[in-house]
């Protein structure tokens, strides 16, 4: 039987196009909104455009924050994209929220003395691996991934940044994770041939 | 760092790629799908869809388009053109489109712009504005005027009190398209692009007049835009993304290279 693959739908943008890279590389994911699913499933991608108050309102209302906690406590693999990765930490200063707590640590808003760096920050911009990581091992250093974000995490652990980023004179956490979890900053459906080598490469992952 | 990025606008007139001077006599030059994908290979960063489509009976050979984009292309797209209300938007969005460009319904109907800033995101909604010179200073004091309906309706609206207002009223990133200098080929306009890019906290695209790899520098450094946005140079094979993206990281600034 082959394996299954959801992409989490709570409200929160485009699945779409997390739903055709998943093609382009030659995955089927089904996009779904159904707790049990979640729960059942091989492998979740967590997407999310919007704001993370807004999203942890409907993951609660919909009994997904639970079916994501359980999701993650099985070891099956877990991809957290852009909002999906902000809301895996336990806080948010965005609407000063708590949110899944699965990766200890929080999100902080952009604030810059020098007006010449817009937030949000959107664009091309550098992932520096921190660590080998097998699914990071699928692109080079250093490759460039876009991003729209005015929200950062910080991790509570150093050993949780998988890869970092600069922007103006902040340097953030542009993927983290631990265990079964990898997730990015920038929006891998949209970064061209290096983002589809990391779907590609988190298709393929164990979760170890 | 984050990097200037190159974006490619495509003008399409029912489902075909088109292009004009100073936004009037758009001929026939292609297929944009083709085309966008050609520039997708060359390393391009992002393309904007410009539908010109002229009877709103048409609008979804455009909905086509944009979700045969997004099956082949993995780089973030806007579309723009005939967007009045948050439905246009969203249906657009839905077909695949990264963000959404309002032009002239904003300008007769600036709540369109809050109004899709909250229901699909600012980040997600772009204020384009055409702006002509204006020598009429009490109506313009910053010598600029926003013109809607591709060119053809002067609004005595200042361009720059327009970019504040659509700025706090939630857009995300402006494009600031000169039609002066629209299909010249002679050069950005410097002086407007910096004048807006310094007066707001969002990211600026500069559009128009690109003819050379020397415009997009000047404009990326000295105009202060985070974006440049090409057409012409590139459309007619004058000049490819390639090159473009590898003389401006001669000139030192930061453009993605590796992809």
């Amino acid at each position: 039987m082959a394996e299954s693959i959801i992409i989490v739908d709570y409200d929160a943008g485009n699945l779409r196009s997390v739903q055709r890279a998943c093609q382009a590389v030659g995955v089927q994911a089904a996009i779904s909104s159904d707790p049990e699913a979640v729960r059942q499933a091989d492998r979740v991608i967590f997407p999310g455009v919007g704001t993370a108050e807004s999203a942890m309102t409907t993951l609660e209302a919909s009994g997904l924050d639970q079916a994501l906690k359980s999701f993650a406590s099985s070891g099956r693999p877990l991809l957290g994209i852009c909002l999906g990765l902000q809301v895996l930490l336990d806080h948010t200063d965005e609407g000063n929220r708590s949110c899944l707590g699965l990766i200890p640590g929080q999100c902080r808003r952009f604030e810059f003395a020098d007006a010449s760096f817009k937030v949000p920050q959107i664009g091309w911009n550098s992932a520096h691996q921190a660590v080998n990581h097998p699914v990071l091992a699928a692109v080079p250093d250093a490759a460039e991934f876009y991003f729209v974000h005015s929200f950062y995490a910080i991790t509570a652990h150093p050993e949780h940044v998988l890869a970092q980023t600069t922007f103006g004179d902040q340097t953030f956490a542009s993927v983290i994770g631990r265990d079964n979890i990898f997730a990015t900053q920038f929006h891998l459906e949209k970064s061209g041939r290096f983002g589809l080598a990391l779907l590609s490469a988190f298709a393929q992952w164990d979760g170890r | 760092m984050l990097s200037k990025r190159v974006i490619a606008c495509l003008d399409v007139r029912d489902g075909a790629l088109t292009k004009g001077v100073k936004f009037v006599g758009n001929q026939v030059i292609g297929d944009p799908i083709e085309k966008a994908k050609e520039y997708y290979d060359q390393g391009l960063d992002e393309l904007v869809f410009y539908d010109i489509t002229a009877s709103s009976d048409e609008r979804n050979i455009m909905l086509d388009v944009v979700s045969d984009v997004a099956s082949q292309i993995f780089i973030p797209f806007s579309v723009g053109g005939g967007i009045r209300s948050v439905r246009d938007a969203s249906a657009l969005l839905m077909a695949g489109a990264e963000k959404i460009s309002l032009n002239s319904a904003a300008v007769t109907n600036p709540s369109l712009i809050s109004d899709c800033a909250h229901a699909i995101g600012r980040q997600n909604t772009v204020l384009s504005m055409d702006v002509r010179a204006t020598s009429d200073l009490s109506a313009c004091a910053s010598g600029y005027e926003v013109v809607i309906q591709g060119g053809r309706r002067p609004m005595g609206l200042d361009a720059l009190a327009w970019a504040k207002q659509g700025c706090q009223l939630g857009a995300g990133e402006l494009v600031v398209n000169s039609i002066d200098a629209d299909g010249m080929k002679s050069g950005y306009d410097v002086r407007l692009t910096r004048m807006i890019a310094e007066a707001v906290p969002i990211p600026i695209v500069a559009s128009g007049g690109a003819g050379t790899p020397a415009h997009l520098a000047e404009v990326l450094t000295e105009g202060k835009a985070d974006a440049a946005l090409v057409a012409s140079m590139v459309h007619y094979g004058e000049y490819a993304i390639g090159e473009i993206k590898a003389y401006l990281a001669e000139q030192g600034i930061k453009v993605r290279t590796n992809f």
